[in-house]
């Protein structure tokens, strides 16, 4: 068990330095350092005074090496100018270029400088990433149980009452993405022209104070597309192990109904749908920068909307290595959790 | 909860029971005026093959029929009360509790996430609301009980961390934790090996008569029922046709279909040449394709237009016998006794010359010994273990063995699929165990070709029977154009007697045993001369068994052809084959003609083999040799001889031998082969297992 | 020109149509509770397939449902039809219903044909046994008629990009102010805040899905298929590289990729070109191989079948990849050329979907490769591109068909996104996820705009999601 976790993050690691040097790579392509340039410095720029203005901030050399020095693996680059004084990266203004650290990348903590917010990258992306926390516990609480409930109550008796309605439902959640509830919701309940005003169309407010009538729609919004595909997840795999042989066995053991479902089913039904949840991660990222855009919530999406509409280089990288990291990490715990609910592979 | 009362009469009562399944498009009748009736104590087997509405009586009993089937006529009464007029809650007290199941498949009967204890200890915590340690208790004395070793640590396991064996043995305790009045098993030993089917048999006999216990034993195997029942019920799509004790059925036969059904299985005496078997013709009618009258009219002997197909036929008490009776109008016509009319006799053809020679044949494995997590020391799995035998042409060897003995192992090593560790594989005098298939010449690929087990996956879905076949002649480069191929096609459909318009068929429209000529039809398109037959008939059902043999020995007749004939079925093995390569873990432990090896001195080994299988003759006397324990596995072999773990002969070789060193083989007389470290002597002791009584 | 109200002068349809639907609705809900409440009537009893009317309260409860189902259809069936007949007579709906006329025409031609040949029709015959798999193909059908006729200008009423004066936010059926002959007198649906009509650009927009979506799915599942059969049949080395790779796509937080790849600087780098050099080269790779391995014992058939394929495949994949002025540029027979907006989206599309393809693809792969007749194939010498391609792929068809239904949905979501977020398409793009997004930034006061195109993406992906499901039953029927 515990090499297979050591197998598992390094092969995370290894994921996780490989998309970051694509976004970094991306990012750092020359038409948007050019824009870049353009945007600190001046638009009349002419093309000699943008490369001489690269050239100053270290953009010009090759990717890998920028890439390690933005990591902290190689000693970041220093620009000598003309009159012999020294700027770099890590040579915050007024500091002695003798002082500096030589190394100054996300290992050591250095995230960079928002061009957009003025800020350090690292309280920004803090600041943010708490705001959707929030929301994201919120939305968990909300999918998960209600998925799980759903998907058991439909698939205990494949083509029952109970079933049809319930897969129904969450077929046409699954037909919904988030830009589109979350117009309905506002439309229904927010708008005036429909006039019911039960909850706000926007969750600016909840950012202070989060309660249901600002914080509702935008919760209801990401959990009802997730909700849909965990249900139908789950009901496969219930009414899969409710046909298999050894539920038979039970019952004509005469274990009762609801025990068969609880004791007999449950534990083996829910193996699949673990997996499905954490997988869900990426989507559910989807979910929230389409959600906090529309009801503007400046959370992490927001963010993230914001600094690749900007071109702010370091803010994006920063958040980038955030989500890269969020999905990875769900994933590893679930690979962790199916084995640990998989007795089969457990126990070997 | 207390059990039902019972006074005397019968504990399960059927009276004509007709079961049937709604579709979307029709009803399907899947049970027809059935009756049977067990009486306490006694077992009852209920015989027939796949299709024939077997099992579907057994879930009938049970109710427990899904949401399709429903009971449209009869009753089934279990101790004199109607389980089709009981409550729901009376039905949950019955289950489990006064009527067990056992199934087919003990892996998947078991729940996978739940300790083996927990599964067990359930059963009379519901039933009878006993605390836990009293449950607890109650669970290591019944494993105990089904004789399996160290049960504390079994009702600590998950059911995948047994074997096959040991898995089929929990779900008998399983079934008798609550000691029910009656036992329903469906078919219990056909996914386990041959050695271990006899140990649990066994069992089942014991602890039936330990606890009293009235069984119904449904089984497609004759030789089975006829080992565990008093009483048998045949059956033939959907209907009784014969019902009696074991031996009025087995030796007074009422029914055409019983008779054709013995006639069709290889018993002993049966012979290739001189007596061949009598396959029924025809296939078995689909359940919404039944004939009028009798169901078995068109495939029988002795029907009647006009009569046999008039109308419904009632069952019919034969006159003299014990509670026996018929589905047959004609049964007092008929001349039971009259001699089988022998087909046309035909003569043995002489072995040739050499095509295939192994020498001291080598395949070893390396795996890793943690699967999922990686890592961890290579283990080398020793799949074949110096191999080495001759096969001539037109001749059939056949390779017997239980699992993980490495018959498939040696079947694709010689396909090429894989290459060999050591040794040599001579093919006409060429070596070919080096040479994986990508390597080899269309001639070679085309001679040594390959018939497989299960029909239902041996040919390809999607793509039409004469497609399939057109192909390998292809491959094989025969034919110039795509019209010469489509005529030789033809030929080849021709040859396993199916008819020219299968070759626009899909496969799905096929029955198994059709499938299985076209996959023989495909083996031989490229002219083969060394056909490897991996267990070919094993899936079939009995009465297609012998029509697909007679094919294949009839093709190998005309083509020469030299058969390697893999099979676990002792019986066919020693109706077709001339020579018999026995094995077992990887080594070959005995190698000789069918008449060496079916008669003493033995292999151990081969001696418990001939013992485990079940021959439906009640005229034949064997000897009872139950092995224990289950089949080693293959990456973990036993120290010095294979078999030592199981044989019951080890104490008569000093020194502890068989522990230390693999046994030599030894030549006993011309061309018979024994690895055993056995003395002469000893050998010399053996006694046959089979013997026919007095005829 | 008086304004139109919804339904006009078939108002009194109305009523109905809600009764209907109420009891449609309580009919579900006593059917729920009757099932959950009643003990469950013994298996045999109950039930009996074709004679389960008979069969208790629950019967007459899923009757009800039924009845009250087949009356709200019936009910709007009649609206379609009263439209069709009195036009603007009937609202609003009848003149869209009027509008609709070749799409209900193509609609009941498919369907009378595809029933009354169901049983010739295989897999695609059988959806017709299905009431949800109907149901989906009518609504995907619907849409996709839709957006083929509206390419075509038959359907829409105005053109999409022309702004009208005076119609800025106007109702549905307000009328057209200044309106000459031969202009359709009113705005259906109303116009948007750039006073366009909204009903024209939601069917022009149906176009953009119908058009790009299933395309790119096709794309993907070559893709997929191409790697996911070695990935699988081989295993090893192979498979832990490109699984590797997969898995890396799939950490990728989408909505991320598609704002670094669909920039105008990316694209001015060329970067979506090289990776539709690579993507589009799967299609050809697939049917060269496919067709190789099949005719490779008949050379000179061979030889002739594959430059049939082969010539117009590469003659078309250059035509697409290569493009005047831009970083690939060298290619004289350059038939047509795809903007550089659109090209990024389409290749971002199919990276996005092929690793998930990919998945699914192996993992039938490996459960397929220990059948039978596989290792019949390899016992008879067949090269492994040939049982992958034709012993493999055709018997792993059931669950990539109902995968390849569920992934159009997908991608039309996936286009939406992008469309929403203003990523790639041009601004003033029809196409339902900008439209979307212009709707929304006024969404508390006008509704119009922003409804219709939602609306229309729901109905479609939901239409693609039935059709799977009753596809994924049929097949799992036999």
């Amino acid at each position: 068990m515990g090499l297979f976790i050591l197998r598992r993050v390094g092969v995370m690691i290894l994921t996780a330095l490989c998309l970051t040097f694509v976004v970094f790579f991306m990012t750092n392509l020359y038409p948007n350092l050019e824009k870049l340039a353009k945007t600190q410095g001046n638009f009349r720029m002419s093309d000699e005074a943008v490369a001489s203005w690269l050239e100053k901030g270290g953009y010009l050399q090759s990717t890998p090496k920028k890439y390690l020095e933005w990591v902290g693996l190689a000693p970041s680059y220093q620009h000598v100018a003309d009159d012999g004084t020294i700027t770099g990266r890590c040579i915050t203004p007024g500091m002695d270029p003798a002082e500096a650290p030589r190394f100054c990348g996300i290992l050591q903590g250095y995230w960079g400088y928002s061009t957009v917010f003025k800020d350090e990258v690292s309280s920004i992306v803090a600041t943010r990433l708490s705001l959707t926390g929030t929301l994201m516990f919120w939305v968990m609480v909300v999918m998960v149980p209600s998925a799980l409930i759903l998907g058991v109550l439909a698939g205990m008796k494949e083509g029952s009452a109970t079933d049809r309605t319930l897969s129904t439902f969450a077929i046409t959640t699954t037909a919904t993405p988030e830009y589109v509830s979350g117009v309905l919701f506002i439309a229904i309940f927010s708008s005036s022209a429909v006039g019911l005003k039960w909850f706000k169309g926007t969750a600016t407010s909840a950012m202070e104070s989060p309660n249901i009538e600002n914080f509702l729609l935008p919760v209801l919004t990401i959990a009802l597309y997730g909700m849909g595909y965990i249900a139908r997840m789950t009901r496969a795999s219930m009414t899969e192990v409710m046909t298999a042989q050894y539920i038979r066995t039970a019952r004509l053991k005469g274990v009762s109904f609801p025990n068969i479902v609880m004791k007999h089913a449950l534990r083996n039904a829910l193996i699949a749908p673990f997996t499905v949840i954490m997988l869900q991660f990426p989507w559910l990222l989807n979910g929230v920068v389409i959600v906090e855009t529309l009801f503007n919530y400046k959370g992490f999406g927001w963010t993230l909307v914001q600094a690749a509409g900007n071109n702010d280089i370091e803010l994006l990288l920063g958040v980038s290595v955030v989500s890269v990291l969020v999905v990875l990490i769900t994933q590893l715990i679930s690979d962790i959790g199916y084995v640990y609910l998989n007795p089969r592979i457990r126990i070997s | 909860m207390s059990k039902l009362e019972h006074t005397d009469g019968p504990i399960l009562e059927i009276d004509r029971l007709s079961i049937s399944f709604f579709t979307r498009l029709r009803e399907i009748p899947a049970v027809m005026d059935f009756s049977v009736s067990v009486m306490p104590g006694e077992a009852v087997g209920l015989v027939g093959e796949s299709g024939c509405g077997k099992s579907t009586v057994a879930l009938g009993v049970m109710q427990d029929l899904g949401k399709n089937g429903r009971i449209v006529g009869g009753s089934i009464k279990f101790k004199g009360r109607d389980l089709g007029e009981m409550s729901v809650e009376e039905l949950r007290d019955i289950r489990g509790n006064e009527i067990a199941m056992i199934y087919q498949e003990p892996m998947a009967s078991l729940n996978p996430a739940m300790k083996i204890g927990k599964q067990l200890m359930e059963v009379p915590m519901i039933h009878e609301g006993v605390s836990e340690d009293e449950a607890y208790q109650r669970a290591l004395e019944v494993v105990t009980d089904v004789r399996l070793p160290d049960p504390e640590r079994m009702l600590n396991s998950y059911p995948h961390q047994l074997s096959g064996g040991q898995q089929q043995r929990i779900v008998i305790a399983m079934a008798l934790m609550s000691k029910p009045a009656l036992l329903i098993l469906d078919e219990p030993t056909t996914a386990l090996d041959v050695t271990v089917e006899a140990a649990v048999v066994e069992l089942v006999k014991d602890l039936g008569k330990k606890y009293g216990t009235s069984m119904l034993f449904i089984s497609h195997n004759l030789g089975l029922v006829l080992e565990t029942c008093d009483r048998l019920c045949v059956m033939y799509s959907g209907e009784a046709v014969e019902r009696g004790s074991i031996e009025d059925v087995f030796d007074e036969m009422q029914h055409p279909y019983t008779q054709a059904l013995f006639r069709s299985i290889p018993l002993p005496g049966a012979d290739k040449n001189a007596r061949p078997l009598v396959a029924i013709p025809g296939n078995f009618p689909l359940p919404h394709e039944r004939p009028p009258g009798c169901n078995f009219g068109p495939r029988c002997d002795y029907f009647e237009a006009g009569r046999c197909d008039a109308g419904d036929i009632a069952m019919a008490d034969v006159p003299g016998n014990d509670r026996h009776a018929t589905r047959c109008l004609k049964f007092q016509e008929i001349d039971w006794n009259a001699p089988i009319t022998v087909g046309e006799q035909k003569e043995k053809t002489a072995p040739g010359k050499v095509v295939l020679k192994m020498d001291q044949l080598k395949k070893y494995y390396e795996v890793a010994s943690n699967a999922l997590f990686g890592g961890g020391a290579k283990k080398v799995v020793k799949a074949n273990e110096t191999l080495s035998f001759e096969a001539r042409e037109s001749e059939t060897l056949a390779i017997v063995g239980e699992s993980g003995c490495g018959k498939s192992t040696f079947a694709k090593v010689l396909m090429g699929l894989e290459t060999a560790t050591d040794g040599e594989i001579l093919l006409d005098n060429q070596n070919i165990e080096q040479t994986p298939i990508e390597a080899r010449d269309t001639k070679t690929i085309s001679d040594v070709q390959m018939v497989f087990q299960n029909p239902f996956d041996t040919l390809n879905p999607s793509m039409t029977v004469g497609r399939q076949i057109t192909r390998a002649l292809e491959i094989f480069g025969i034919g110039d154009s795509d019209a010469e191929r489509k005529a030789r096609m033809l030929e080849l459909l021709d040859l396993v007697k199916l008819p020219r318009a299968f070759a626009d068929r899909m496969p799905r429209q096929l029955s198994g045993g059709q499938k299985q000529r076209v996959g023989i039809a495909r083996a031989f398109a490229g002219g083969a001369r060394i056909v490897v037959a991996d267990e070919p008939v094993s899936a079939l059902d009995v009465s297609v068994q012998a029509a697909v043999t007679d094919l294949l020995m009839e093709i190998q007749r005309n083509e020469k052809t030299t058969l390697l004939f893999i099979s676990h079925d002792l019986s066919i093995v020693r109706y077709l084959s001339d020579r018999v390569m026995v094995m077992y873990l990887g080594h070959v432990v005995e190698l000789g003609d069918t008449n060496q090896v079916f008669s003493p001195p033995y292999h151990p080994y081969t001696e418990a083999l001939l013992s485990a299988v079940p021959i439906a003759d009640t005229s034949v006397e064997k000897e009872h040799i139950v092995l224990e324990g289950d089949i080693p596995s293959a990456m973990n072999p036993p120290p010095g001889c294979p078999f030592q773990t199981r044989c019951r002969w080890k104490s008569e070789v000093p020194g502890g031998l068989c522990e230390s060193e693999v046994p030599p083989v030894r030549q006993l007389e011309a061309g018979h082969q024994i690895k055993c470290h056995l003395s002469d002597e000893v050998q010399e002791r053996m006694t046959p297992v089979i013997k026919i009584a007095a005829e | 020109m008086d304004p139109l109200s919804w339904t006009g002068s078939i108002a009194f349809l109305n009523p109905l149509l809600f009764a209907a639907l109420g009891l449609l609705a309580i009919s579900i809900l006593l059917w729920i509770v009757i099932g959950a409440v009643t003990p469950e009537n013994r298996a045999i009893t109950n039930e009996g397939g074709t004679l389960s009317l008979s069969a208790g309260p629950q019967g007459l409860a899923a009757l009800a449902v039924r009845i009250t189902f087949l009356a709200s259809a019936v009910i709007l069936l009649a609206y379609v039809v009263l439209g069709l007949v009195m036009g603007t007579g009937a609202g609003i709906i009848g003149a869209i219903s009027q509008r609709m006329l070749p799409v209900w025409i193509a609609l009941i031609l498919l369907f009378t044909l595809s029933i009354s040949f169901k049983r010739r029709l295989g897999l695609y015959g059988k959806l017709f046994d299905s009431p949800i798999g109907m149901i989906g193909f009518g609504l995907v059908m619907f849409w996709v008629f839709t957006g083929i006729f509206g390419a075509f200008d038959m359907i829409v009423t105005h053109d999409s990009l022309a702004q009208a004066s005076g119609m800025k936010n106007k109702a549905p059926g307000t009328p057209l102010r200044g309106a000459e002959d031969g202009d359709f007198a009113w705005y259906l649906l109303g116009g948007d805040n750039l006073a366009r009509d909204v009903f024209s650009r939601m069917v022009k927009g149906a176009w953009e899905v119908v058009k790009i979506a299933p395309l790119a799915t096709i794309f993907a599942f070559m893709v997929g298929i191409t790697l996911g059969l070695p990935a699988g049949y081989y295993g090893g080395k192979l498979d832990t590289f490109l699984s590797f790779l997969a898995n890396l796509i799939l950490a990728f937080p989408v909505i991320l990729l598609f704002y670094l790849l669909v920039t105008p600087e990316i694209v001015a780098t060329g970067l979506p070109q090289y990776m539709a050099v690579v993507l589009f080269a799967f299609p050809m790779v697939f049917f060269g191989v496919l067709l190789n391995a099949r005719y490779r014992t008949q050379p000179q058939k061979n030889l002739i079948i594959l430059a049939v394929v082969l010539v117009p495949l590469f003659l078309m994949y250059m035509s697409l990849i290569n493009a005047a002025g831009s970083k690939i540029d060298f290619w004289p027979l350059d038939f047509f050329d795809v903007p550089g907006g659109i090209l990024v989206v389409f290749v971002s599309v199919v990276f996005v979907n092929s690793p998930t393809v990919f998945r699914i693809v192996r993992g039938l792969t490996m459960d397929i490769k220990t059948r039978d007749y596989v290792a019949a194939a390899q016992t008879r010498g067949e090269r492994p591109w040939y049982i992958m391609l034709w012993e493999v792929l055709p018997n792993a068809r059931g669950p990539l068909i109902v995968d390849f239904c569920l992934r159009i949905g997908y991608t039309t979501i996936l286009l939406g996104t992008l469309g929403f977020f203003g990523l790639g398409l041009p601004p003033e793009s029809p196409d339902w996820g900008s439209t979307i997004n212009e709707g929304r930034k006024l969404l508390s006061v006008y509704l119009h705009p922003a409804l219709p195109p939602a609306i229309a993406l729901l109905s479609l992906v939901l239409g693609l999601n039935l059709l799977a499901d009753g596809l994924r039953e049929e097949s799992l029927r036999d």
